[in-house]
């Protein structure tokens, strides 16, 4: 049956802590930051933290770095069909106000 | 307990897959599958979320002030423990340390009940507080914050549906890890075969990652800003 290097690549125990370690710091900065005052950046500095964690928890605790490609093209596809979601919705709630119809 | 690897491998490889590995990738795949399913899904509530919030921001700011922000924290960091210990009894499975492996797996249940029972005691000042959305809604900070309870109350029909389908998927993932380690102290599992360990542990991580974008989106939204 199968041999050591048929099996699946595994990664160091450092590299698992490691990433903990910076979630966990993450989390503290991003909890900070929010009671600072940054006007509508508040948000964007908490969401470019949580998708840096987010993209950690994928790439290393789901091992995603390591996988076929085909695993990655499919995750690709998947963040890229939920920006589409969003982005697509937003076009029409954050434009209603742009036109005024003349005809009542 | 006595099986050997080779006939763990033998025993759980099904007749229409060449190999172990072909076996182990096709069922990792169908995994990231179902959570590609998954993230749209709870994509839809977040889009839900972003058209309401730009709609009415005020009275989001309003009820997510209300939100316990150190309680909100200390779950992040107990499904961020969780998640660790996730990975590494994977790790175990990888490299063939089944005591280990039952052990994290332990570990990680009982972090994922940490994460529920603070859940609930946030739940619980929330339903006392009126703050469930229906006919006995009440937002006591409205008039104070210049913002229609009414919209108030969207934000909260958003946070308990996004956190309660988050704590189901919670719950599913405790039954799921509860299977694993069950199935891993009877020696179920070895190096050659350990996918349902790999895709438990997928689905845990996911469930883990919705939360990483609900702490900031319900919890930190400009604390001071707005308000």
């Amino acid at each position: 049956m199968s041999t050591e290097e048929h099996r699946q690549h595994v990664i160091p125990s450092s590299v698992y802590v490691g990433i903990w370690a910076t979630l966990m710091v993450l989390t503290g900065v991003t909890v900070f930051a929010s009671f600072i005052e940054l006007g509508d950046w508040n948000i964007v500095l908490a969401l470019v933290i949580a998708t840096i964690k987010a993209t950690l928890v994928v790439l290393f605790f789901m091992h995603l770095y390591y996988s076929s490609k085909l695993t990655k093209v499919t995750m690709i596809a998947a963040i890229f069909f939920l920006f589409l979601l969003l982005a697509l919705s937003m076009t029409d709630y954050l434009t209603r106000g742009w036109i005024t119809n003349p005809v009542r | 307990m006595a099986t050997s690897d080779i006939e763990i491998a033998e025993h759980n490889l099904q007749h229409h897959f060449a190999d172990m590995d072909q076996q182990r990738e096709t069922s990792t795949f169908g995994m990231w599958l179902f959570l590609v399913t998954e993230i749209m899904f709870f994509g839809g509530l977040f889009c839900a979320y972003l058209v309401y919030r730009a709609t009415y921001y005020e009275a989001f700011v309003a009820g997510s002030q209300t939100m316990n922000i150190w309680l909100g924290a200390t779950n992040t960091a107990v499904l961020i423990c969780s998640s660790l210990s996730m990975a590494m009894a994977v790790r175990c499975a990888q490299t063939d340390k089944r005591k280990m492996m039952v052990i994290l797996l332990l570990i990680t249940i009982m972090f994922g009940a940490a994460f529920l029972g603070i859940k609930g005691v946030e739940y619980h000042e929330h339903w006392v507080n009126h703050q469930f959305p229906g006919p006995n809604f009440q937002f006591e900070g409205a008039e104070a914050a210049g913002v229609n309870p009414q919209n108030v109350q969207i934000y909260f029909s958003l946070y308990w549906a996004m956190t309660g389908l988050h704590a189901l998927h919670m719950i599913i993932g405790i039954g799921l890890v509860t299977w694993i380690v069950i199935a891993g102290a009877r020696g179920a599992y070895s190096p050659d075969y350990y996918s349902p360990v790999e895709n438990v542990g997928l689905y845990w991580h996911f469930v883990d990652l919705v939360w990483i974008y609900l702490f900031p989106l319900l919890y930190l939204i400009s604390k001071k800003h707005g308000g």
